[in-house]
């Protein structure tokens, strides 16, 4: 039943935003500060979600050089500094993931 | 030139342009495959029915909103929460339609709904060239609905083909293919670290996001980003006034 309620929730303010600026058609100007804050907002979001994700994959705090997930996202991040081509990070990252749990067994 | 003339002509115009704006959509979209395949394979397992996750699909098409969507639901998240989290995690398409209503702003309103659902990463990147970079843009709409039509498609096709995948091989999430959407977001951060007050705004972020772990319905998330995105913003305003004041003294 949550889903009744979390799908329109989010197309609700997933087209909001999207719509808003598109709907005033350049009516309205955003002060700068407020467009240099939105720059920082992907990254920020985006590796608040990574950071948890790598170091608690089974929810507990797995710092150890045997937790895969971890030992892959830093590969990930090292060939996206390389390449710095998202198709090619999330091939080899997934690669070197798999190579780690199933032809390690970690 | 009689007036059918003129009719046929444009529609072909309008034919090449939509054709146009699905080509150069094309390398994007093959990023996009594994992406959907994944999402519809990991929504049973957090807990999103066949149908929800294709109906997420469908009306919400945030490809990143929705991987976040099935993390926050498998920690076991609250509806009000996920909804906010993903207001946040949209804000940076705010800046797409800052780039292009300049372009579309005297387009009919409902074209311009349509643009508004059909704005994203890719897309915007597929149409940007498009619209800022070439003189005439008096069919560029036809361009982006190009992009989206194949953006949009593609993303339904792969959700539902995971779908599948997930229901043949219910065993598929011991693999630990939540991995993917780990690597596709550090794919995605990489490229933004080019300064200072980036680099600031993502170490806070992480660590933030460790301190605050043990917060109810993963709230800690946004207490990260908004800490991440102040120490970003506050970083970017320093640098900018002492640039202005090494400016003044030379």
């Amino acid at each position: 039943m949550t889903e009744l309620l979390l799908i329109p929730g989010m197309f609700l303010v997933t087209f909001s935003v999207r719509y808003l600026l598109f709907g005033v058609a350049g009516k309205v100007r955003f002060p700068p500060w407020l467009t240099s804050a939105l720059n920082f907002v992907p990254p920020a979001v985006l590796t608040a979600i990574i950071v948890p994700a790598l170091l608690l994959p089974r929810g507990e705090l797995w710092l150890q050089a045997d937790n895969p997930w971890l030992l892959s996202g830093v590969f990930a991040a090292l060939v996206s500094f390389w390449r710095r081509d998202l198709l090619t990070t999330i091939v080899t990252g997934m690669l070197f993931f798999m190579l780690l749990r199933f032809g390690f067994g970690l | 030139m009689s007036c059918t003339a003129i009719g046929q002509d444009s529609r072909s115009i309008k034919r090449r342009e939509m054709l146009d704006g699905a080509r150069a959509t094309l390398p994007l979209i093959i990023g996009a495959v594994p992406f959907g395949i994944i999402f519809g394979t990991l929504a049973g397992p957090s807990g999103l029915s066949p149908l929800g996750a294709l109906a997420m699909s469908v009306f919400v098409y945030a490809g990143s909103a929705q991987f976040i969507a099935l993390g926050l639901l498998a920690a076991g998240a609250a509806v009000p929460v996920i909804i906010a989290t993903t207001f946040v995690v949209n804000l940076r398409h705010i800046l797409y339609a800052a780039n292009l209503v300049p372009k579309v702003g005297h387009l009919p309103h409902r074209w311009r709904i349509m643009m508004a659902f059909g704005l994203t990463d890719e897309t915007f990147a597929a149409v940007s060239n498009r619209f800022l970079l070439q003189e005439n843009t008096d069919y560029a709409h036809w361009f982006y609905l190009g992009s989206m039509l194949a953006m949009y498609g593609n993303w339904v096709l792969c959700t539902g083909l995971g779908i599948a995948l997930g229901e043949l091989f219910p065993d598929m999430t011991d693999w630990g293919l939540d991995f993917a959407m780990s690597v596709t977001f550090i794919g995605m951060v990489v490229p933004y670290l080019k300064s200072k007050p980036m680099w600031g705004a993502v170490i806070v972020s992480g660590a933030i996001a460790m301190a605050t772990i043990a917060m109810p319905h993963k709230l800690g998330l946004m207490v990260a980003a908004l800490c991440g995105i102040a120490t970003g913003l506050s970083l970017h305003l320093l640098l900018k006034r002492q640039l202005a004041r090494e400016a003044a003294h030379d």
